[in-house]
């Protein structure tokens, strides 16, 4: 999965840099602040995101670049502004322009968290942090799963054979799609390690809810939650 | 694709979630005792990343002196919480490969012995599936001051009033399967006190180190419950052993490679497998029964193979060909029937697999069934003579693993040959 990007006006420096790498975002730098050359670096499924640099900007060209960016049809996701203490009353009346803040001198921990937060409640982060279904809940940020509230304990190839089955519910696989799209290499077992896996996390899940595991006879195997078509 | 990085973010995660104050990094020494170092959250990342270094020359069987530092790297694939700490100052384990210095292998390390043989294995296009039954006997205590007493008074397969140690067993079995350690079936077994947990199949690797959990895990609950559990193969002088009796299948290209036209619809793989097994069972044995006491268990009469055979129906075959049910085809196999649960699992899997392919690349000619081979040794120390002038334990196990066992197991048996037992002292003090 290719990281978000989000672009960065006028420039890309020190903390500014730093919390990017942290984030795991890549900045497009654009030093002029021109929509045109805005245009010409946006990414084919768009920005996630804006950090401009008041600081180092005529602040009333950054007011207008903002209020660019929010009049374009397409949008560029949340605009962070990076200010220094002396220009804060500026933003009086202007709060409609940007959608957080963050006052000099930067912090690389506080540009960060604050990048992951605006991204994260704009949705553009590539997560999506929780998966629910029949009872299952899996927390990918966290990687816990539970069942109905039981918290299980998987091992880490137990959890990954979870996961893709249940972002991929009521699809069937075939033991080696299975094989090659979750271990991904050789492993000792060959095919007949999916069936092992299948046969713990069921286990895992308990009795009542091992039926969402379900084997298509000769085929392989789906996650869903129907008990009639059950076979163990 | 799970790289290491996703894996060790996963581990490291789901400490910080799930409160766990303890890792604890599991190895074995060469005679499959249990090692572990524990290691704090705080500690982890570097344990993860860097490994733990370790002065191997404490460890049996793990270096000479002048190169006494090894390297513990944890298998992260192999990392689970134990569920029988409380929620909230959780303990878990993860499996340690153990490494040179410098990263590479060492060789005595049984994990990765065991990993070599496989390897070879996988090279001829083989995986290897292992399902073993272990026997156990639950004691009151573990005094050696007086005989071993049994918990209960049971036989083979009898169903007995709730007692301590049917929910004991029935405790165990649920918390193995908590695990996701696959239970195929429990019973009560011949002997008072004795049970039986018979494990699904998984590749071999897997298999070994379920081994060590089950043990660990059988031991932890008796201890819980005020008694005590033995895998000691021949507790009681009276009454049958324990065995660990091991369901053994090749599988190429995903296919069941046992499955064909043969007697009892076996192919030919499985005739030569067989085959490799009967006649080199001598020489392995030193590693599947490794202890004096092993010995005491592989008697005629007691339910435990005396020679090398092979049969349908006989319990005192060294390898059966148990009858596949209609439908159910995929469960062809053998099973090996000398290898006692005190055995070092990588170890005993290493060899068998081992003997096995020797047929299979040697093209072994499958002998007659129930005919009598070599005896298998009677005591440590024929078993430590015959390992010592085998070309195939030398090949499977190393120069190294091999020379250090000999010595240890001829230490062991010069120790227990200077014993004088009560059975002499019965039979000959008063006449002699």
């Amino acid at each position: 999965m290719s990281p978000d990007v989000v672009l960065c006006v006028p420039s890309c420096d020190g903390p500014v840099r730093k919390s990017f790498e942290v984030t795991g975002v890549s900045p497009a730098v654009v030093e002029s602040g021109r929509v045109s050359e805005i245009s010409a670096l946006e990414p084919e499924g768009g920005f996630a995101g804006v950090v401009i640099n008041a600081s180092t900007f005529p602040f009333t060209e950054a007011m207008n670049l903002c209020r660019q960016l929010r009049a374009r049809e397409r949008s560029v996701g949340p605009i962070i502004l990076l200010l220094e203490h002396y220009q804060l009353d500026e933003l009086t009346f202007r709060e409609d322009l940007f959608d957080d803040f963050v006052v000099g001198p930067f912090d690389v921990s506080e540009l960060a968290t604050r990048l992951r937060h605006r991204l994260r409640r704009a949705g553009n982060e590539n997560v999506a942090p929780r998966i629910e279904h029949g009872g299952l809940s899996m927390n990918l940020e966290t990687y816990q799963a539970s069942i109905v509230g039981r918290v299980m304990d998987l091992t880490y190839m137990e959890y990954e054979l979870l996961r893709f089955l249940a972002t991929n519910p009521n699809r069937v696989f075939t033991r080696e799609t299975l094989l090659s799209r979750v271990w991904g290499y050789e492993y000792y077992g060959g095919a007949r390690t999916v069936d092992v896996h299948v046969r713990r996390l069921r286990a895992k899940l308990g009795e009542e809810h091992a039926h969402l595991i379900q084997t298509v006879r000769s085929v392989g195997y789906k996650f869903g939650s129907s008990p009639n078509e059950y076979v163990p | 694709m799970p790289s290491m990085k996703d894996q060790a973010q996963y581990v490291l995660r789901t400490v910080e979630e799930r409160g766990v104050r303890f890792v604890q990094l599991w190895f074995t020494d060469v005679l499959g005792r249990h090692k572990a170092f524990h290691v704090t959250p705080a500690e982890l990342e570097d344990a993860l990343d860097q490994g733990m270094t370790f002065d191997g020359s404490s460890i049996d069987g793990f270096t000479r002196v002048q190169e006494a530092d090894v390297l513990a790297r944890p298998d992260l694939t192999t990392f689970q919480l134990l569920p029988w700490y409380e929620e909230g100052a959780g303990v878990a384990r993860v499996f340690c490969d153990i490494n040179n210095i410098d990263g590479t292998p060492f060789e005595g390390c049984p994990r990765q012995q065991l990993r070599r043989v496989l390897d070879d294995a996988r090279a001829q296009g083989y995986t290897f599936f292992v399902a073993p039954e272990i026997e156990y006997f639950y004691f009151e205590d573990l005094n050696t001051l007086s005989p071993p007493r049994p918990i209960d008074h049971g036989s083979y397969f009898d169903l007995l009033p709730d007692d301590t140690a049917s929910q004991l067993r029935r405790r165990t079995v649920l918390m193995l399967e908590e695990m996701g350690i696959g239970v195929e079936h429990a019973q009560h077994e011949d002997a008072p006190g004795q049970h039986e947990i018979d494990l699904r199949y998984t590749d071999a690797l897997t298999m070994a180190d379920t081994v060590m959990s089950v043990r660990h895990v059988v031991k932890e609950l008796a201890r819980q419950s005020g008694v005590a559990a033995s895998f000691m193969p021949k507790p009681l002088a009276n009454v049958q052993g324990s065995g660990m009796h091991t369901h053994l299948s090749l599988w190429r290209d995903d296919q069941n490679a046992f499955i064909g036209d043969g007697p009892y619809g076996l192919s030919p793989v499985a005739q030569k497998f067989i085959a490799g097994l009967v006649r080199h069972a001598p020489e392995i044995t030193a590693v599947t029964n490794q202890w004096v006491n092993s010995y005491k268990r592989l008697v005629p009469g007691a339910e435990a193979p005396v020679s090398a055979s092979w049969a349908r129906y006989d319990a005192a075959a060294l390898v059966r060909v148990p009858s596949v049910k209609p439908g159910r085809i995929d469960s062809t196999r053998v099973e090996y029937r000398s290898p006692d649960p005190a055995a070092n699992p990588y170890l005993a899997f290493a060899v068998i697999l081992a003997a096995g392919l020797r047929g299979v690349v040697g093209d072994y000619e499958l002998p007659e069934e129930r005919e009598l081979l070599a005896p298998l040794p009677q005591s440590l120390s024929q078993a430590v003579d015959l390992m010592e002038t085998s070309e195939l334990m030398h090949e499977t196990l190393g120069a190294h693993q091999v020379e250090w066992f000999l010595r240890n197991k001829r230490a062991e048996w010069d120790a227990y040959r200077g014993q004088v037992t009560p059975f002499e002292l019965e039979r000959h003090l008063p006449l002699l």
